[in-house]
């Protein structure tokens, strides 16, 4: 095991160019390799292949919630100028081997009505594709769309979960409901044992929370590139996606393409956030059309498709029973969800609110008095699906959101109750309520760091000095706690869990002739900056310069086995695979060492990329000799074959569980219901830190997408099913001057699961930042007798909120 | 109808439809992809650029508004030898990317705001990005990024 050490805490130190070799990379800022790419204009996205010949797909799509589709008659699309083909739903309905893909079917009978590529019979929500068009040009396939004759015959939308429910309209026929699923987890000593506590218990809370839906809104829109080759058979499918691997074996299936035909390549990807972590018709379109029409054809998405035909996320109704005794000790809860699934079950849609289950208790020692039921409804929105975070910010919310509830009602503050509830860092690795175990923690160290970065005995004292009656400018602190379920996952549990896949991860890393290395990962990296980091870990390994390292990525041709990136997942289980090839290599080096210097095995010291026998300091071989010696095999031991390539598939023994505290302060002004964020302090402990720069990044961006959450974003549909949000005019993605800047601050307590120690970022920032935000507006505004205000907290809503309560007879008893 | 630009220094002359936009010009038919697209409402900024030294929304221009004129695109920033433009430099040594896809955009964006002021405080670079978005940094290294390039 290689101990991570020299790692460097100062958080403005960015290191210049490249670590000499040997030295020991990780936990050095280094500058990113994917940049001067990035920043050039050289990097090319899918939309930017130059592809000769290519037909261009335009996608007709419905402009009602939820229709009859009577007729199509596309004959004037065809009549136009540079139009070569068109066709409804129903033309191609006898294409797909089968319908599009959900990896997740939680439940044994959870319903999954069929989903097609186009709609042939009816559409089921605005954005849903009725028919398309292959022209010349992206232009004339789009004015093509306009040429096309669709009749429909509108049915009642449903838009409203609880109406979902009710079953008064049924949106897909053949199941006859608009329940997909009921999945309950119920854990208790006896029978009952959740009920007694919400009786006997000296405190409960009881609080419904609306998680809105949200739009991914990935900066890159999606795009899609099939390239047949007609006479040999083989496929290459381009894609905008996080999911090449997926990808492949789910349009192997769905179009009945031999796997061994099919191939995936990513190019540069532009964010994804969850968006692209699916199995999209426009993907199964262009390879199947490709495929018959013997031609490429490629397609590209328009923000406001995106907005409609890309999955959304979140979208779930919360309602969270806590108890307390007299302490403020948790002694039991309590959650039931209604999750929007939307018009149809995408990739891993069912399995969202089963990622947030397990996180209910958050950081605290909770009692097995716990019982969880999720029931899951369609409606006649776009599907929804997993977005950063998946489950977990929505129960990190809820609980964090109940917690300063219960603060309120004991009236004691809400940093002190959650320090009487922490799992002590003495109880690590911890058994929790679920069964599941906590690798490792320090909640109270990550506490009290961001504690201390805010001042928050002075803040609490300048609050109450600000918050005087009649003071419009309200001062609130938000202080939110969370662990993190990642590095997706131990196999057998996503097997209890009724996932299709496993969670494991691939690495191959070989030493070049020329001792250059390559390390090929499973991982699909789309601004991660998996490159550095992953060429950092060889690096340090091998003792070599990281820019001696080339990292493949993306293409199924090249790296064939991987699970791709999503849940936190690249670093914890594959770049932890990485480490675990470069000591295979490593052994099989040593053996080559042993051989050609004549001596034992045992006696050789690997350092710096150099070889040499204890005790006999003039006896030395360095890996690019030993890489050369594998390559010739002129003079290998018997039972060493040539060449320094080994393939690793690591399978995690347990999820990683990072965790940390946000901190921040915010003022409301309470005329007009604007909240300005002061201060933003994240301490987030993901274990060890390969690249801290890479690290920070991630936290900013991260707590920047939960505070879009709290404060602007939602997608907003009228009651006749219309996105009234379907770009970024009307869908508010903060701009620079809508948002604080991050203060990041350190705790680290590596994992011990895997032997780098690490545990995952990428969706940290945003399960922390939500009930933070939310948390420190309730606080500057409870003592004016406001309980709680549903997110997004926009000025009118907070307006309304304040001047609510004030109307309200008793107002000050409302505190 | 034909539309000359000089883009990057380089005179390009194509016949285009009278409703082509520069941003299409530059990509489909000058072929330099470093300028990305990413809404359809003038929102994100992706796609700005320099027309005669001022950042622009290329997907509000016309290509036959900017005939016989000049302007610049990401891939006109770095010199000849492979230097990259301080700004692009700043950012790189800023972490003020992670996927990059508003990065041409936002580098564009950024020497412009630097030109009309050349020492931003940091609410001025954040308000001077404002039509500039960016969904993976929150905003605090490119701010950051632009602020040590103006520093530098």
């Amino acid at each position: 095991m290689t101990i991570i050490d020299d790692l460097v805490t100062d958080n403005e130190a960015a290191s210049e160019g490249s670590i000499a070799a040997g030295n020991g990379v990780l936990g050095k800022r280094l500058l990113r390799k994917e940049d001067p790419a990035l920043l050039t204009g050289e990097a090319v996205f899918t939309n930017d292949m130059k592809v000769p010949g290519a037909l261009h797909l335009a996608v007709l799509r419905s402009p009602y919630a939820h229709a009859k589709i009577v007729s199509v008659d596309v004959s004037g699309a065809l009549a136009m100028d540079g139009v070569l083909h068109a066709y409804s739903g129903a033309d191609l309905a006898d294409q797909w081997a089968a319908p599009m893909p959900c990896a997740w079917p939680v439940t044994d009978d959870m319903k999954n009505p069929a989903h097609f590529p186009l709609a042939a019979t009816k559409a089921t929500y605005v954005g849903d594709g009725v028919a398309c068009v292959l022209a010349t040009s992206d232009a004339i396939a789009r004015d093509a769309l306009e040429a096309i004759d669709v009749e429909y015959e509108p049915l009642p939308a449903v838009i409203d979960l609880e109406q979902a429910l009710a079953d008064d309209v049924v949106i897909h026929d053949e199941i006859g409901t608009n329940v997909s699923y009921t999945w309950p987890l119920v854990i208790e000593e006896n029978e009952g044992d959740c009920q007694k506590a919400m009786n006997e218990s000296a405190h409960v809370v009881k609080e419904r929370y609306v998680q809105q839906r949200l739009i991914p809104m990935a900066m890159e829109p999606r795009a899609v590139v099939a390239i047949p080759q007609p006479y040999g058979g083989d496929m290459t499918l381009y894609s905008a996606t996080q999911v090449p691997h997926i990808l492949k074996v789910m349009t192997a299936l769905t179009l009945g393409i031999p796997e061994q035909q099919m191939r995936v390549v990513c190019p540069a990807v532009g964010g994804g956030f969850g968006s692209k972590l699916n199995v999209y018709a426009e993907e199964l379109l262009c390879v199947q059309l490709a495929r018959t029409l013997k031609v490429p054809v490629r397609w590209n998405e328009e923000r406001g498709e995106n907005a409609q035909a890309t999955i959304h996320g979140r979208a779930q109704i919360q309602d969270i029973e806590l108890a307390a005794d007299e302490n403020g000790k948790i002694t039991g809860l309590r959650v039931r969800l209604i999750g929007d699934m939307g018009a149809y079950l995408q990739l891993v849609t069912p399995g969202v609110p089963l990622l947030g289950a397990f996180l209910y208790g958050g950081v605290y020692e909770i009692p097995k008095a716990f019982d969880f039921s999720c029931t899951s409804v369609f409606t006649t929105m776009t599907p929804t699906d997993a977005y950063r975070g998946a489950g977990r910010p929505e129960a990190t919310y809820a609980i964090e959101h109940a917690m300063d509830a219960l603060a309120r009602k004991m009236d004691i503050d809400p940093l002190e109750l959650r320090r009487r509830n922490f799992i002590p860092k003495e109880s690590f690795p911890y058994e929790a309520y679920t069964g599941l175990v906590y690798d490792s923690g320090d909640h109270d160290k990550a506490a009290t760091v961001a504690e201390g970065m805010v001042d928050y005995a002075v803040l609490r004292e300048r609050q109450r000095s600000q918050n005087v009656e009649g003071a419009t400018k309200r001062l609130g602190i938000g202080v939110s706690t969370y662990f993190e379920m990642c590095g997706l996952a131990p196999s057998r549990v996503l097997a209890s869990l009724n996932y299709s896949a496993g969670g494991w991860e691939s690495a191959t890393v070989r030493v070049l002739p020329t001792s250059k290395i390559q390390v090929v990962t499973g991982t699909a990296p789309h601004g991660q900056g998996h490159e550095t980091a992953w060429s950092m870990i060889a690096a340090d390994k091998f003792g070599v310069d990281p820019a001696d390292v080339d990292v493949l990525h993306s293409d199924t041709a090249i790296a064939p086995l991987g699970l791709d990136t999503y849940g936190s997942r690249s670093l914890p289980v594959g770049g932890v695979a990485i480490g675990m090839a470069c000591d295979k290599v490593i052994d099989k080096a040593r053996k080559i060492a042993a051989h050609q210097m004549e001596a034992n095995e045992d006696d050789l010291e690997f350092s710096g990329g150099v070889f040499s026998v204890a005790g006999s300091p003039d006896k030395e071989m360095p890996l690019a000799a030993i890489a050369f010696e594998a390559f010739t095999a002129h003079d290998l031991p018997d039972d060493v074959e040539p060449n320094l390539e080994v393939q690793v598939t690591y399978d995690p023994p347990n999820f990683s569980w990072p965790f940390g505290t946000h901190i921040c302060v915010v003022e409301v002004d309470t005329e007009t219901g604007h909240t300005d964020v002061l201060q933003y302090v994240a301490v987030d402990d993901c274990g060890n830190k390969v690249n801290p720069l890479i690290v920070d990044g991630q936290v900013h961006g991260g707590v920047i997408q939960g505070l879009a959450q709290a404060l602007y974003e939602e997608a907003v549909y009228d009651s006749d099913g219309n996105l009234q949000t379907s770009g970024l005019a009307e869908y508010l993605v903060p701009a620079a001057s809508d948002v604080p800047p991050i203060t990041t601050g350190e705790s680290i307590t590596p994992s011990p699961t895997n032997p780098l120690g690490v545990k995952g970022v990428g969706e940290a920032g945003t399960i922390g930042a939500a009930p933070c935000v939310m948390n420190a507006i309730v606080d500057a505004l409870s003592g004016l007798g406001v309980r709680d205000i549903q997110m997004p907290a926009s000025p009118v809503k907070v307006w309304t909120a304040i001047h609510e309560a004030q109307a309200a007879p008793n107002s000050q008893e409302n505190q | 109808m034909d539309v000359t630009i000089t883009i990057n220094g380089e005179e390009h002359t194509h016949d285009v439809e009278a409703r082509t936009l520069l941003v299409h010009y530059v990509r489909e038919h000058a072929g330099l992809t470093g300028t990305n697209i990413g809404c359809d409402t003038s929102s994100c900024g992706a796609c700005s650029l320099h027309l005669n030294g001022e950042a622009v929304k290329s997907c509000t221009v016309l290509a036959a508004q900017a005939d016989g004129q000049e302007i610049t695109t990401i891939e006109g920033m770095a010199d000849a030898d492979g230097t990259l433009h301080p700004m692009q430099q700043a950012f790189m040594e800023n972490h003020g990317l992670q996927c990059g896809y508003c990065t041409p955009g936002m580098v564009m964006a950024a020497t412009s705001l630097l030109e009309e002021n050349p020492n931003p405080t940091e609410q001025e670079v954040r308000i001077g990005l404002e039509g500039n978005l960016c969904r993976c940094t929150g905003y605090h290294n490119i701010v950051k990024s632009v602020l040590a390039a103006a520093s530098a």
